[in-house]
């Protein structure tokens, strides 16, 4: 029962990653480095610039119904904002070029967090009430893990909800299924990519959120991990495709958390080269990966 | 692959380019002596360096167009087997005590041990190739990441004979330049002939053309692993040498910072192109020095001016982003340095090789 909790929330982690990442790359082309380091800033917009130990809050004191829309609203300005000042300039560009720029990007927002902040992780305490544990069938669980799972599932319908019943939904989809086309259909394109750009801060700000509040701590490389770890979540689940993002994503945290219980204790801390042989097999047998989105496939 | 109806062989036509590079690294290293001071020497050391690097990763990215992540893992492996051949046996047995025997006996010089690195690092590129170069595209540059992440884990957990993730000490510290530059041309001629190669031209046709290089009987996942095995092997090369350079290894000096800096340095420089990896080191590497003097602090008159740390990271992501945005595909693009008389001849002929490789394509 643990184990299940403990994978997915997780999985939820890398999920809502995976499709922060896998949004941006279907609009265009672009896979975002510069995510993990959104979802740092949008943890060190709740404080002041210092360079102690124990952070000095700024906003993080504002009631929870504030709180969470003035996080999530950070992550999606900064997002759209890079997309205004650097992206707009990459289109058409080859992707390795946007790949390359896109992690120079990361670089500046890191370091930039670095001069304001100095490297040292700072202890945070958001939200402490939910760090308290509650029984569910017999298992204890702590409060934080139900919550992130609940909020997961949550964004996940809110934005399936969004992304088939609104219009500006509607477009979405078109540009990622085939831009060209959608732009010829009178999508506009500048439109749906800052949305395309605002709900991915959006979402990495939630992991931000989550991420600080689970561990206590505000760290500049916090988003790093997770942002791997969701990039080959994205993969995996086939690059451009939504479903396929989420469930990579659950797969993934799953895999790591069994892997942790199942493996006898002496092959322990290779875990995650486990998970990532397990990464490489599924490539190699869905190199499209496990849901293949329409438009991604190579043609001859 | 040379055309007979060609006058001249591929090899004569495109020889200017790594002899030109050639010649900016010996000038690198003439500054370097003439300066005389230690820490310059050092840094135009690391500049060898990353060449090196910079030209393993073209070997395989710029020929194959297929991004790879994961190249600084056998740069890893290299250090590695650098430090099991060369350290002292005395230092092996505290440090690394799961060594076999045979290998805790034995002490290389650095060079003979760098040579077994590179082939070392080679033998896992072909066991990694042979598995994921059946891939293409977005899902080979991932398997190639999970290969780095893999590497990166298991030298960071196995204790008897990595020493885990504290540092490596006692190997061996080679100061002098001319090692370094000796490596570092080396792989820009071993680069410029798997280029001209019938392998390489191969290669870049599928890259350009791979339906059209298929039908021609380009069997292009051997031509990869080829690249793959031969990047592997100066990776590796660059890895043992990287470890003579400072005498520390530790698996995170060879993950994802190193990936990433080696990396931009080829896109800077342009993916496609031999002198643009080199030049693209040189330019970033002297961008990054220049900024950390100013990091340091200048001193005018009574005062020294400095600027702030973290500057330094910041700018370097800024001017990237600049050169990037106005050259899209780096400051070289696909062209080569070449000698100036070669030109006229074809003036529409951007490298010495795009004719064979469009006769190989179309």
């Amino acid at each position: 029962m643990q184990t299940l909790f403990d994978a997915l929330s997780l999985g939820s982690l890398y999920a809502l990653g995976a499709l922060g990442i896998a949004l941006i790359f279907g609009v265009m082309r672009l896979v975002n480095f510069a995510h993990g380091d959104v979802i740092s800033f949008s943890v060190f917009a709740l404080l002041w610039p210092s360079t102690d130990a124990v952070a000095l809050v700024f906003a993080g004191d504002l009631p929870w119904f504030l709180l969470i829309p003035f996080v999530l609203l950070m992550g999606a300005g900064l997002s759209v904002l890079c997309e205004l000042i650097i992206f707009r300039r990459f289109r058409g560009a080859n992707p390795a070029t946007m790949m390359i720029a896109s992690f120079a990007l990361g670089f500046v927002i890191r370091y930039f967090l670095l001069m304001l902040f100095s490297s040292r992780p700072k202890s945070i305490s958001l939200l402490p009430a939910l760090s308290q544990p509650v029984e569910i069938l017999g298992a204890r669980i702590p409060l934080l893990q139900v919550i992130t799972i609940v909020a997961t599932i949550a964004i996940l319908f809110a934005l399936t909800a969004f992304l088939k019943r609104t219009r500006f939904g509607l477009e979405m989809r078109a540009a990622a299924e085939n831009f060209t086309m959608a732009r010829m259909l009178g999508v506009r394109a500048n439109r749906v990519i800052m949305g395309a750009f605002a709900l991915s801060g959006a979402l990495a700000a939630a992991i931000g959120l989550i991420l600080a509040s689970q561990t206590g701590t505000a760290d500049i490389q916090m988003g790093g991990a997770v942002m791997l770890m969701a990039f080959i979540a994205t993969v995996i689940g086939g690059l451009g495709s939504l479903p396929g993002a989420v469930l990579a994503g659950f797969l993934l945290g799953a895999a790591s958390v069994v892997m942790q219980t199942l493996l006898p204790i002496d092959a322990r801390p290779f875990r995650d080269a486990f998970v990532y042989g397990a990464v490489i097999l599924v490539l190699i047998f869905r190199p499209q990966g496990l849901i293949a989105a329409p438009g991604t496939k190579e043609r001859v | 692959m040379t055309d007979p109806n060609k006058p001249a062989s591929v090899a004569r036509r495109t020889i200017s380019t790594p002899l030109i590079l050639t010649a900016i690294l010996i000038a690198l290293a003439l500054i370097a002596l003439a300066s005389g001071s230690r820490p310059f020497n050092q840094t135009v050391i690391d500049i060898f360096l990353r060449v090196i690097l910079v030209v393993g990763l073209y070997i395989f990215i710029g020929n194959s167009g297929v991004m790879s992540f994961g190249h600084i893992g056998f740069t890893c492996l290299g250090g590695y087997a650098a430090a099991w051949l060369t350290m002292p046996p005395m230092m092996k047995q505290t440090l690394l005590p799961g060594l076999p025997n045979w290998l805790m006996q034995l002490q290389l010089p650095y060079w003979a041990g760098a040579l077994i690195a590179a082939l070392w690092a080679a033998l896992w590129a072909a066991v990694f190739g042979k598995i994921l170069l059946r891939l293409s595209g977005i899902a080979a540059s991932i398997a190639t990441f999970a290969m780095l992440a893999m590497i990166n884990t298991i030298y960071s957990n196995w204790e008897s004979v990595t020493a885990a993730t504290s540092s490596v000490v006692g190997i061996p510290i080679v100061r002098t330049i001319w090692p370094y530059l000796i490596a570092a041309i080396l792989s820009v001629f071993i680069a410029w002939a798997h280029a001209i190669s019938r392998a390489g031209l191969a290669l870049r046709a599928a890259r350009d053309e791979p339906t059209a290089a298929a039908a021609s009987g380009v069997d292009i996942t051997k031509e990869r692993l080829i690249a793959f095995v031969i990047s592997g092997a100066v990776m590796g090369m660059g890895g043992a040498l990287f470890a003579h350079s400072i005498g520390v290894v530790t698996p995170d000096t060879f993950y994802l910072t190193l990936t990433f800096t080696s990396l931009s340095m080829l896109v800077v420089g342009g993916i496609g192109s031999l002198s643009g990896a080199v030049l693209g080191v040189v330019i970033l590497s002297s961008l990054i020095q220049a900024l950390r003097w100013l990091e340091a602090g200048v001193t005018v008159g009574s005062t020294t001016f400095g600027i702030p740390n973290g500057l330094q990271e910041i700018t370097l992501g800024i001017v990237m982003i600049v050169i990037l945005a106005f050259r899209p595909s780096g400051i070289m693009a696909n062209s080569e340095l070449i000698w100036p008389r070669a030109r006229p001849e074809k003036p529409d002929e951007m490298s010495g090789t795009t004719p064979t490789q469009q006769g190989v394509t179309k």
